[in-house]
């Protein structure tokens, strides 16, 4: 069968089962749009590149499936940077087609030619620029391949537009040969049983636990492991929903705005292991006091994660999953090695009865006053109890994510969506768009600040036109709030560059303006009745414009450069009858 | 001037990559975003056409040097890396070196040449270029011996290197047994 490029392109993503894809066309990618007509996939049409990589970012964390994105060449290729760089950070599944000047005049500065191979190689697992039509089969398998396999990334394909055109003799290759690409599923069986060893031994062991779980599709494995052991779990920010907030063990999250226990837990551990995450330094704190007395597990599926940041005692290189379910079979032998002897295997009680202890001691805290300002904080509560158990919850960065990831019950896997490790302000509008897509039998919300907002709103009228119908809350406290914040406590409330206004730009009327329809909250009274107006429309997105405390602060708090010893509380626990 | 004092600091890798375009720039541009210097780096096809064969010499202590190959072996055109130990490789390298030799004093700088059982290339009036390949520290010195003449230009590959091979004991004994 003799194909162009072009239609090889469409026919190889539909090999891929590609439902649906994200993009806007222009000049370089224009022939690859022609044959999109005649496709099963579905095409959602963004105003703007950067919104088509965080939807195909939303699509992929919701769903587990790669996200697909399409551009042209040149500025449009440079728009799909952050959302690359942040798929690679948070290591989500990500193929970008872009367009590219016609092969045989790249080089000359020709009309949106960029070097888009060139810019992406370091925030890419891997990158193809096509010189031959009779390539595009392979190089698409291969790009769905090194997304989604090992540890999952962004990868790019760019397509010059005289290859689009290029007539070629349609093949579909059986299988992936990359002889570099190889990642190793299964954990050391040596090394497992040690894990499993410590783990009886250890008296303030802690579960670590990343994005890498969720990515593994390992929660119910995970789930098992904690109740097999009974030894308590942090779920960091990438990893919010991966073991359910509402188990008994679960301590929520830890870092630099995580809670007391959840921080402190990890600081006092005797061991901590640590399954799919990375030591991230918002985790961390101060490096060198760090778990001062804790031993490590690392299971990672990257090689090098292990030992990056610290030292593992036992590095354990496999998927999440699969390294698990062999920790449960060496824990139940372990254990019954120990029940037989009498001996309670791990012995926990004096370590829970702490953790119990430092729960009610410092639970999060802020106070609602009757006629006073919104706080940020009630209307993330309110917007908890009055949304389903499985409700997506989608967030920009900043104050408002921290509150959301802190104060939400995640009881389900992949029903939490932000930006962790790039930190990209106006995430939330189009990665829930992206998520509403995928999961279009689910609630979404995203939780947004005013200043994110900004960024990424013009997304919205994608959503009206598409009939994508996501709810966003946006917190508007006219501020960029957590510089604000900082500038507040380091640097002696010296306020530079940080006021936005409450009501510039109009929320409501621009989210009206963009086919949403659009409610402003000022008092708590107002709070439930609107989330319950917004729950009730089902065909078009929903803006509600939150007006905010400016004053309130994002607490607990490891100020950068301080161990995690010295977590700063919300300033009514600093007063006497607060920590010691 | 370069110089290949092998400091402890020196580490030799081998690195195995697939023979296409742009692989040069992902295995540099690695080394570069981590703020590694390459001291030298030699890359030709190997003897399957299909991928070609990377030494590199890097500054570098060891604990980053274990990241960065980790992060290396994450590229997907990597095939495979080794760290070659100075004493269980076999390294050289070619210089191509042009040496100011009036007629006065071709004859001594021949006479070197010969020492270092190097070749002379080329020859004009009043300077020669001489070819010799060898041992880092051999074409150091070389270059040493040279300066008082003056060097017009010189060139040197970058360090390639092979591991050592493996001794078989058991054969050898085999001779052995046939010799007595």
């Amino acid at each position: 069968m003799q194909l162009t490029g072009a239609q090889a392109l469409i026919k190889s993503l539909e090999m891929e089962q590609t439902e649906v894809m994200f993009g806007l066309p222009g000049g370089a990618i224009l022939p690859v749009y022609d044959p999109l007509i005649d496709s099963s996939i579905r095409h959602i049409l963004v105003r703007h590149e950067q919104g088509a990589g965080h939807m195909a970012e939303g699509y992929a964390h919701a769903t587990g499936r790669p996200g697909v994105a399409m551009v042209t060449s040149g500025p449009a290729a440079t728009n799909v940077v952050t959302p690359l760089a942040d798929a690679y950070m948070d290591s989500v599944p990500f193929v970008c087609i872009t367009g590219q000047v016609p092969y045989s005049v790249i080089g000359t500065d020709a009309f949106q030619e960029v070097d888009t191979v060139g810019i992406t190689m370091p925030i890419t697992k891997h990158n193809w620029l096509i010189t031959d039509a009779n390539d595009i089969p392979r190089v698409v398998r291969e790009a769905f391949h090194v997304a989604t396999t090992g540890r999952p990334g962004p990868v790019l394909i760019d397509m010059p537009k005289d290859v689009a055109n290029q007539t070629m003799t349609w093949h579909w290759p059986d299988s992936v040969d990359l002889p570099g690409y190889k990642p190793n599923m299964k954990g050391h069986p040596k090394q497992i049983k040690d894990a499993a060893r410590l783990m009886g031994e250890a008296r303030r062991p802690v579960f670590y636990v990343g994005g890498g779980i969720l990515k593994a599709r390992a929660a119910e494995a995970l789930r098992e492991l904690v109740e097999s052991t009974g030894i308590p779990v942090v779920t960091t920010l990438m990893a919010r929903g991966a073991f359910p907030d509402d188990h008994p063990l679960c301590l929520g999250m830890p870092g630099m705005h995580g809670n007391y226990t959840a921080i402190t837990a990890m600081q006092e551990s005797d061991l901590l292991i640590a399954l799919g995450s990375r030591f991230d330094d918002r985790v961390t704190g101060k490096l060198d006091g760090f778990a001062p007395d804790a031993k490590i597990i690392h299971v990672d599926i990257d090689p090098a994660e292990l030992g990056k940041v610290r030292r593992p005692d036992v590095p354990i290189v496999g998927d999440c999953r699969l390294v698990i379910e062999e920790l449960v079979k060496a824990v139940r032998a372990e254990k019954n090695k120990a029940e037989k002897g009498g001996a309670a295997w791990p012995a926990l009680d004096a370590w829970i009865a702490q953790l119990r202890e430092w729960q009610e001691r410092y639970p999060l805290h802020y106070e609602q006053v009757e006629d006073g300002p919104l706080k940020p904080q009630f209307v993330i509560d309110a917007l908890r109890d009055n949304t389903p158990d499985d409700t997506i919850l989608a967030s920009g960065v900043g104050q408002h994510q921290m509150w959301a990831a802190q104060r939400w019950q995640f009881n389900h896997p992949y029903t939490w969506i932000n930006s962790g490790g790039l930190g990209t302000m106006g995430f939330a509008v189009p990665a829930a768009i992206g998520a509403k897509v995928g999961r279009p039998d689910r609630m979404v919300w995203a939780v947004d600040g005013d200043g994110c907002f900004q960024m990424t709103a013009q997304e919205l009228v994608t959503a009206s036109a598409e009939r994508i119908p996501v709810k966003i809350a946006i917190l508007n406290n006219a501020y960029l709030g957590m510089v604000r914040q900082w500038q507040e406590l380091f640097y002696e409330e010296r306020y530079s560059e940080v006021y936005l206004s409450p009501d510039l730009p109009d929320y409501v009327k621009w989210a009206e303006a963009m086919g949403c329809v659009a409610f402003r909250v000022d008092t708590p009274d107002d709070v439930e009745t609107t989330i319950q107006k917004a729950n009730e429309v089902d065909d078009r997105p929903v803006v509600i414009d939150f007006r905010t405390d400016y004053r309130e602060k994002v607490y607990p708090m490891v100020a950068a450069g301080t161990t995690n010893s010295e977590v700063i509380l919300d300033p009514a626990h600093d007063r006497p009858g607060g920590r010691d | 001037m370069a110089t290949s004092e092998m400091s402890g600091k020196h580490h030799i890798l081998s690195v195995l990559v697939e023979n296409k375009f742009g692989v040069l720039t992902r295995v540099s541009g690695l080394f570069a975003r981590r703020g590694f210097n390459i001291v030298s780096l030699a890359v030709s096809p190997t003897e399957d056409e299909r991928f070609s064969r990377m030494t590199i010499v890097v500054d570098a202590e060891s604990a980053p040097l274990e990241q960065i190959t980790k992060q290396l072996n994450k590229l997907i055109p990597v095939i495979k890396i080794a760290e070659l130990h100075p004493d269980e490789a076999v390294e050289r390298e070619l210089m191509l070196v042009t040496v100011k030799a009036a007629p006065e004093v071709r004859s001594q700088i021949t006479e070197l040449a010969s020492i270092f059982q190097s070749r002379i290339d080329d020859v004009g009036h009043d300077a020669i270029t001489i070819q010799v390949a060898g041992a880092p520290q051999k074409l150091d010195a070389f270059i040493d011996l040279l300066q008082p003449y003056g060097i017009v230009e010189l060139q040197r590959t970058g360090l390639i290197a092979l591991p050592k091979l493996a001794r078989r004991p058991a054969k050898l004994r085999a001779v052995k047994n046939r010799a007595v």
